[in-house]
């Protein structure tokens, strides 16, 4: 059947910030819906507050809406657009939750725009746990044994019948959040609570331990021809206990027989019938017990999720894109299979190499938090490599993490004695559990006795004692012959590896590896094992001996990612290389995208002409350059928009003769090197806060002395203010230089100024070395201090005035010619007591292009990539990529104010006790994602950024307020104005009594180091916060004085959900968001709109374009 | 010649490791592969065919189809649940050699008896691991099937040219008449499980054991006879003759079938229910008329869409084909059994793989309803044998009262 002619518009629903569990896989599948559609000629409404993604570019929909995905505002973007219906499976658990809500208020029937993809039935028997028992039951199936309940006395009597281990899982939470096991009465209590308080309908799901068992999932999809395919299954090597986001997986499944795989396929397709997903993808998870087979259904997913993404990626089966077909009335045998061409969709992939994803996680940023893997999901973003065999892809995905320590290694000698230690960490899940399961087997232990330990199936264990045992006979043999190297290749060790373990260098290995012809060869993602052809050239690099990549004439620009998602890089860079591919294809050049990020729209197979999924290491990434080099003409590679990663490539690749076009190399390192950029600064009379270097606590401590405290201290090799604190006073620093056990010849310790109460301004701009093209100023809510990645910032700037924006827009071209720009550069300034300070210039895209671009309505990633390339300003000015006159340095009066607000994720860390983690911002940087709030004003657009980030700011009730004492004075003001909006303070002590004499009325309540005062029982703030009765929190922290209370509050604010203000420049603009809140009607604009009005290129009642096309 | 010892892994923690010697695969164009013994040594030749499975290599090996026939495994990893009593398809393996890239070293399953590999070699097969399976897979997609000789061990010493004369003059594919080779050399019965509704005559060309347990769980009794029953041996099947024949999967070409197809028309002569499946589809396609051909590369795989014309349903199959039946896909076709109409298609290729006559109680598919290995997307199609069969008693009901009453 083909396409439903009923629609003609559909209202697309996305994920909203990155947060964990919820990443930019749905950017991915997102933005495939909406090509789709609009295809297929359907005009597309889209609501996403995430400014980052690359759906919510104004050329991938009619109407793009960045507004906070709430029933209200999504309510009022209907009744604006009056779309024929709502396509939700695509933007995770925050657009189907959203759906729900607008079914069950009546909004969808309202205004007749019904849900596709899914109905409401079919979602909530997936997402109701109760509900899907039965329809486990009803297919055959058996689900693990499990109590509802709904109270504390409730899951201790279930807990009594099911007996201890037991699971608990919170309903319609996503990412597994909450959910966690209980050994012990103690343990249900805590975490039995705390998922009563995460489920929106206070229900939590105690079930029978299946720990240890065997984890499957199958990507289902169905089309409303009851035709139904498995798409991809994926077998998880960490067994069942750890959160499948947080899970080695393996795509195909490799442990399974044809009987026992067709009994899980059975089931599967059973199940997705029974639930009635009417067409889309779904996603069944599975456990299987090692000793007898015997099955269990964990849970589906009515929805394209994190996995299908996953799957998408290890396939070439693109399942969010046939999903949106299928939405509008296609049939799997009606939509071509886009990598073969010829052959329909209706099939099931057949893969002729092993997929192998590997999580990426940041516990380093929450060093209190308990690292223990869980059935919550902790990690921050994921790697997936692709290899002809398990041992290859299994340690290309390792070293596609880029994080130290992650790879296999045989340093030294290991004693059965250290191997046994080994195994005994390992049997508790971690980060890094892989290598010590690897470190135990190289020590002796049996498979058998790891097996025992961890639950990992043998016959993974096999292969890793099987990498040991290649890299023993590398270790022994007397040369590298072209035999040797090719063994070890082929299981995937790299140059690293080779070089660590044959005690010579690096570039060494190498040049016996070339000079013996032992290279890769690149095979091809084609969906049938090579059944068939393939149109599309997606690649993977393979030591075998054929290889795929084809000729071609066009001259390409290879186009280096950034690699899996981490804290301070994550889909921002992702957009800006996305954006520079789509440009540069439509200026003639064939793009070429190496990345190995699964979530990513870049590793999407037909965003670039060529994509080659591999780990973005120098070795990896030179062999890509030379298999391209074989293939046809190179313009260039990019390191510029990729984030840090690349950008450290760039001076080895251009040492290896690779032409890095835009920013050369030498400019990076003007920008990075302190001496170096000190002098740029010099020559071009800007300056930095004092500062020095010390390779010792004792010059530390002079450093600080001379500069004066409160100082800035990081180490010197610092990615997205990783291990940078603020210190105040010798004893803070010499202990923090004692920790930084890394501070050594090559790795200094920086001591920056620290400047209080400054005015953090971040900038944004293109330099083509003649003319620069500002793309944005804007300034921080935050004071300096709290990294830029972490604070909200608004463009145009909120209260900067036109005489420091020239001295901002002054300083940056200097900058930009001082260090020799071609292309994208960031800086921020901090403005203290009316001095411009430079804090840093990062030559390359940064983390606030796509908000700036949509602030602006200029698609200033895109002609970044032109710039480098050669393009000048001046011709993308004419060519109308650019605004004909002006930038986004000076916006129009009129132009509406945007707000950035960073979205932390405190609340999935907890401590070894099971409190949250402070959530204290400072100068490193902890942030996942970012939301943006656009308005006529400040305050509008800073409650719309919080509406987006899920805390949205209180219209009443009480709240309470307990700054430190510097911040007293400035808290007077704001506080007064909650009093007369109607809100009641509480207050300790200190607070409260200044407030009183400053005739404001606030009720005092007791910290919780306070006893029991005159009301015995009396409840403590932590109490009052706990119980809901608190609707927001302003703590600013105190210097240096004891924290423990400021953190209990802290802590509980985060674990009740409430919006936490610590920063007093942060109360003044909530009081502002407040206000507008109360005082304001629903207020929604599309970015087109938007653009419109705002006209920059001076186009009148022109359509908006933005010089880019998808 | 270069015969270089391949670099293998040593043993290791008492887990015997497989000592491997030089082998070389050779294409009848001469292209030629250089790996690792796997399985037995020695020589094996015979028609080179890739299988996209990632699942259910036991089953594959065991299906009589693949006699004379050298597997190509697309799937990398092969062996990781070694095998076990319960899935092998017949009695042997009949794969005459098995080409894999990364054989499993240790087998993890709980059903698992023995490694793969002890019993390939035991059975002796000749195998062949540690080669590009995708690029000899792509070969072979864009050249087609074609004779192959793996070669491992003394065998291998020789010079290519002996090697390559080897594999050149060994019999080809095209002709072969293969169903004696495989065939059951007695009769014998499935019983039905539970009540015993039907009997069938089900005529052996390389049968798997699937087939008659998805029978018998209908309720039917089987009786598996010799290729070279006759309609005899087919009517004396039971206590009163059967109700249905069917004529099973199997290896060769069906143009070479000559005493299969005879028995088909007679059995269709008589008005029986029948059913074919894979060979048994061509077979019925010979006795209505049609003719078949070889394919190019053939489909192997557990992963083919197959439209249901019927239903208008996409069921995901089993297939191990190299020929077809040519039907006209566009509209029914008039025969000496009445109408015909092709029932199923294959959404990849358009090939045929299904036929139905409309004027008698029979139909064919060219896949593999019984899986094993394999989706159970198409089970239905036993139910629709059992359908005919209870259609034909219920009309002899009907006919025989309908006689009474005179």
């Amino acid at each position: 059947m083909p396409k439903r002619d009923d629609i003609k518009s559909v209202l697309v629903i996305g994920s909203g910030p990155i947060v964990i569990g919820q990443a930019c896989e749905f950017d991915y599948s997102g933005t495939q819906a909406c090509r789709v559609l609009r295809e297929e000629g359907i005009r597309v409404i889209l609501v996403n507050s995430n400014p980052a993604t690359i759906m919510t570019d104004p050329e991938f929909a009619d109407a793009t809406y960045v507004e906070p995905i709430t029933p209200e505002v999504v309510e009022a973007i209907i009744a604006k657009e009056r779309p024929d219906a709502v396509l939700a499976t695509l933007g995770g658990q925050t657009a189907l939750n959203c759906a729900i809500a607008l079914h069950e208020n009546g909004v969808l029937e309202k205004y007749g725009c019904p849900l596709i993809g899914a109905n409401v039935d079919a979602i909530e028997l997936g997402e109701d746990r109760e509900a899907f028992k039965g329809v486990v039951e009803r297919c055959g199936a058996e689900s693990a044994r499990s109590i509802i309940c709904h109270s504390m006395d409730e899951l201790l009597a279930a807990a009594e019948e099911l007996s201890y281990p037991v699971v608990v899982r919170p309903s319609f939470t996503m990412g597994g959040l909450g959910s966690g096991f209980a050994y012990d009465e103690a343990d249900l209590r805590r975490i039995g609570g705390q998922g009563l308080q995460y489920s929106p309908t206070t229900e939590v799901l105690l079930e029978e331990s299946i720990l240890g068992w065997k984890e499957y999932e199958l990507e289902v999809m169905r089309d409303h021809a009851d035709n139904v395919v498995v798409v991809c299954s994926i077998e998880n090597l960490d067994p069942m206990g750890v959160h499948t986001g947080d899970s080695i997986t393996v795509a195909p499944a490799l442990t399974l027989t044809d009987r026992e795989y067709q009994r899980l396929r059975d089931i599967g397709i059973a199940v997705i019938r029974e639930v009635g997903v009417d067409t889309g993808g779904c996603n069944i998870q599975f456990a299987v017990n090692p000793r007898d087979g015997r099955i269990i259904v964990i849970e589906m997913n009515p929805r394209v999720s994190r996995s299908s993404a996953l799957a998408s990626k290890a396939t070439g089966f693109p399942i969010a894109k046939i999903a949106a077909k299928m939405a509008i009335g296609y049939t799997l045998d009606e939509v071509p299979n886009d990598i073969t061409r010829e052959t329909p969709a209706s099939f099931e992939p057949s893969l002729d190499y092993v997929v192998v994803k590997v999580p990426r996680f940041a516990f380093e940023k929450f060093p209190a938090a308990d690292p223990t893997l869980t059935t919550t999901m902790k990690s921050v973003g994921e790697a997936m490599a692709i290899g002809r065999n398990f041992t290859e892809a299994l340690q290309k995905a390792l070293r596609s993490l880029e994080k130290k320590g992650a790879s296999f290694h045989w340093d030294g000698e290991l004693t059965k004695v250290a191997a046994e230690r080994a195994l005994e960490e390992a049997k508790t899940p971690t980060d890094g559990r892989i290598v010590l399961v690897q470190q135990a087997l190289r020590g002796g232990c049996t498979v058998e006795e790891v097996h025992e330990a961890t639950g990992i199936d043998p016959w993974f264990l096999d292969q890793i004692a099987l990498v040991n045992d290649v890299a023993a006979m590398l270790a022994e043999a007397d040369q590298l012959t072209p035999e040797l190297l090719r063994l070890v290749k082929r299981h995937g060790f790299s140059d690293a590896q080779i070089a660590s373990i044959r005690r010579m260098p690096q570039a060494v290995v190498r040049g016996v590896r070339h000079a013996l012809g032992v290279r890769p060869v690149y095979k091809t993602v084609d969906t049938c094992a090579a059944e068939f052809a393939a149109a599309t050239p997606y690649h993977y690099s393979s030591y075998d001996e054929e290889t795929e990549v084809a000729p071609r004439e066009r001259p390409a620009v290879i186009i280096l990612g950034s690699g899996p998602n981490r804290i301070g890089q994550g889909v921002e860079f992702d957009y800006s290389c996305v954006h520079a591919s789509f440009s540069l294809r439509d200026k003639g050049f064939d793009t070429v995208m190496v990345n190995c990020n699964p979530e990513t729209v870049s590793t999407d197979y037909d965003t670039s002409s060529r994509l080659y999924f591999e780990p973005l290491t120098l070795e990896d990434v030179l062999e890509v350059i030379h298999a391209e080099s074989q293939a046809g003409p190179i313009a260039g590679v990019i390191v510029q928009l990729g984030g840090q990663t690349p950008l450290g490539l760039a001076q080895a690749l251009e040492d290896e003769g690779v032409p890095i076009v835009g920013t050369s190399p030498g400019a990076i390192h003007l920008a990075e090197d302190r001496g170096a950029f000190g002098q740029v600064l010099a020559k071009a009379g800007l300056i930095a806060p004092k500062h020095g270097t010390a390779f010792s606590a004792d010059e530390a401590l002079a450093v600080a002395r001379e500069i004066g405290y409160p100082v800035l201290v990081r180490p010197s090799y610092v990615l997205g203010g990783r291990g940078m604190v603020i210190v105040y006073d010798d004893d803070s620093l010499v202990t923090y230089v004692e920790k930084a056990t890394e501070a050594s010849p090559d790795h200094p310790i920086l001591i920056d100024r620290f400047l209080d109460d400054a005015i953090e301004i971040d900038v944004d701009a293109l330099f083509d070395g003649e003319e620069m093209y500002l793309g944005g100023i804007m300034e921080h809510v935050e004071e300096a201090g709290i990294h830029s990645g972490d604070s909200s910032c608004t463009l145009p700037p909120a209260t900067l005035g036109d005489g420091e924006l020239e001295r901002v827009r002054v300083a940056t071209r200097k900058l930009a010619e001082g260090i020799g720009v071609r292309g994208l550069m960031n800086v921020q300034f901090a403005l203290a007591q009316d001095i411009l300070y430079v804090i840093e210039a990062n030559p390359r895209a940064s983390r606030t292009v796509p908000f700036v671009a949509k602030a602006t309505g200029v698609p200033l990633a895109s002609a970044a990539a032109r710039v480098m390339l050669g393009a000048t300003v001046k011709e993308l000015r004419e060519e109308g990529m650019l605004p004909p006159s002006g930038d986004g340095g000076a916006m129009p009066a009129h132009a509406p104010v945007s707000c950035k607000e960073a979205v932390l994720p405190f609340k999935r860390f907890r401590t070894k006790e099971g409190v949250a983690v402070d959530s204290l911002l400072g100068p490193e940087m902890r942030s996942t994602g970012e939301v943006m709030g656009i308005d006529v004003d400040f305050g509008s657009a800073f409650s719309k950024a919080q509406q987006g980030g899920g805390s949205a700011l209180p219209r009443s009730g009480a709240i309470f307020v307990s700054v430190a004492n510097r911040d007293k004075r400035a808290m007077l003001f704001p506080v007064k104005r909650l009093v007369d909006l109607g809100f009641t303070i509480l207050a300790t002590s200190g607070t409260a009594a200044v407030l009183k004499r400053n005739g404001i009325e606030a009720t005092v309540v007791r910290k919780i180091t306070e006893r029991d005062g005159d009301a015995p029982g009396e409840k403590s703030i932590v109490d009052l916060i706990l119980d809901g009765t608190v609707q927001m929190v302003v703590n600013t922290p105190s210097g240096q004085d004891a924290r423990a209370d400021g953190y209990a509050i802290r802590a509980a604010t985060t674990s009740a959900d409430k919006p936490i203000i610590t920063t007093i420049a942060t109360l003044a603009a909530a009081v502002l968001g407040i206000e507008a809140g109360l005082t304001e009607e629903i207020r929604v604009k599309s970015l087109q709109d938007h653009a419109r009005d705002l006209d920059l290129y001076g186009r009148k009642d022109a359509l908006v374009g933005t010089g880019a096309t998808a | 010649m270069t015969t270089q010892t391949p670099l293998t892994v040593p043993t290791r923690d008492g887990h015997p490791g497989r000592t491997r010697v030089a082998a070389t695969l050779v294409l009848e164009d001469g292209r030629t592969f250089r790996g690792a013994s796997y399985g037995a040594l020695g020589q094996t030749v015979g028609e080179a065919v890739f299988s996209t499975g990632m699942t259910g290599y036991q089953e594959t090996l065991t299906d009589p189809s693949y006699h004379r026939q050298v597997i190509v495994m697309t799937a990398p990893h092969v062996g990781n649940t070694g095998v076990n009593t319960e899935d092998d398809e017949s009695t042997r393996i009949w794969a005459a050699g098995y080409v894999v890239r990364d054989p499993a070293i240790r087998s993890s399953n709980w059903r698992a008896t023995r490694d793969l590999e002890d019993e390939l070699a035991d059975q002796g097969v000749v195998g062949i691991c540690d080669i590009d399976t995708r690029a000899l897979t792509r070969h072979l997609r864009e050249r087609g099937a074609m004779r192959v000789g793996i070669f491992s061990g003394d065998a291998a010493e020789r010079g290519d040219d002996e090697l390559l004369d080897a594999v050149r003059t060994s019999p080809q594919m095209a002709g072969a008449a293969l169903a004696a080779e495989v065939t059951t050399a007695e009769p014998y019965a499935v019983p039905a499980v539970g009540e015993k509704r039907f009997t069938v005559a089900a005529i052996d060309l390389g049968i798997k054991a699937m087939t008659p347990q998805l029978m018998a769980q209908r309720g039917i009794e089987v009786h598996v006879l010799p290729a070279t029953a006759t309609i005899d041996d087919v009517l004396a099947v039971g206590e009163s003759g059967p109700d249905g024949v069917f004529f099973s999967n199997g290896p060769g070409d069906p143009a070479s079938a000559e005493h299969e197809v005879t028995l088909l028309r007679q059995v269709l002569d008589r008005g029986l229910p029948f059913f074919g499946i894979c060979f048994g589809n061509q077979l019925l396609g010979r006795a209505l008329g049609f003719g078949t051909y070889k394919l190019k590369y053939g489909h192997r795989g557990i992963n083919q869409p197959v439209m249901d014309r019927t239903t208008g349903k996409v069921e995901v199959t089993a297939h191990n084909h190299g020929f077809a039946v040519d039907a006209p896909l566009d509209e029914d076709s008039d025969t000496a059994y009445g109408r015909v109409r092709v029932s199923h298609v294959c959404l990849n290729d358009d090939v045929v793989e299904g036929l139905e006559c409309l004027d008698r109680p029979a139909y064919s598919v060219q896949y593999h309803p019984e899986a094993a290995a394999g989706p159970h997307d198409a089970a239905y199609l036993f139910d629709r044998f059992v359908e005919l069969m209870t259609n034909r008693q219920t009309n002899h009901q009907q006919i025989s009262a309908s006689e009474g009453a005179h």
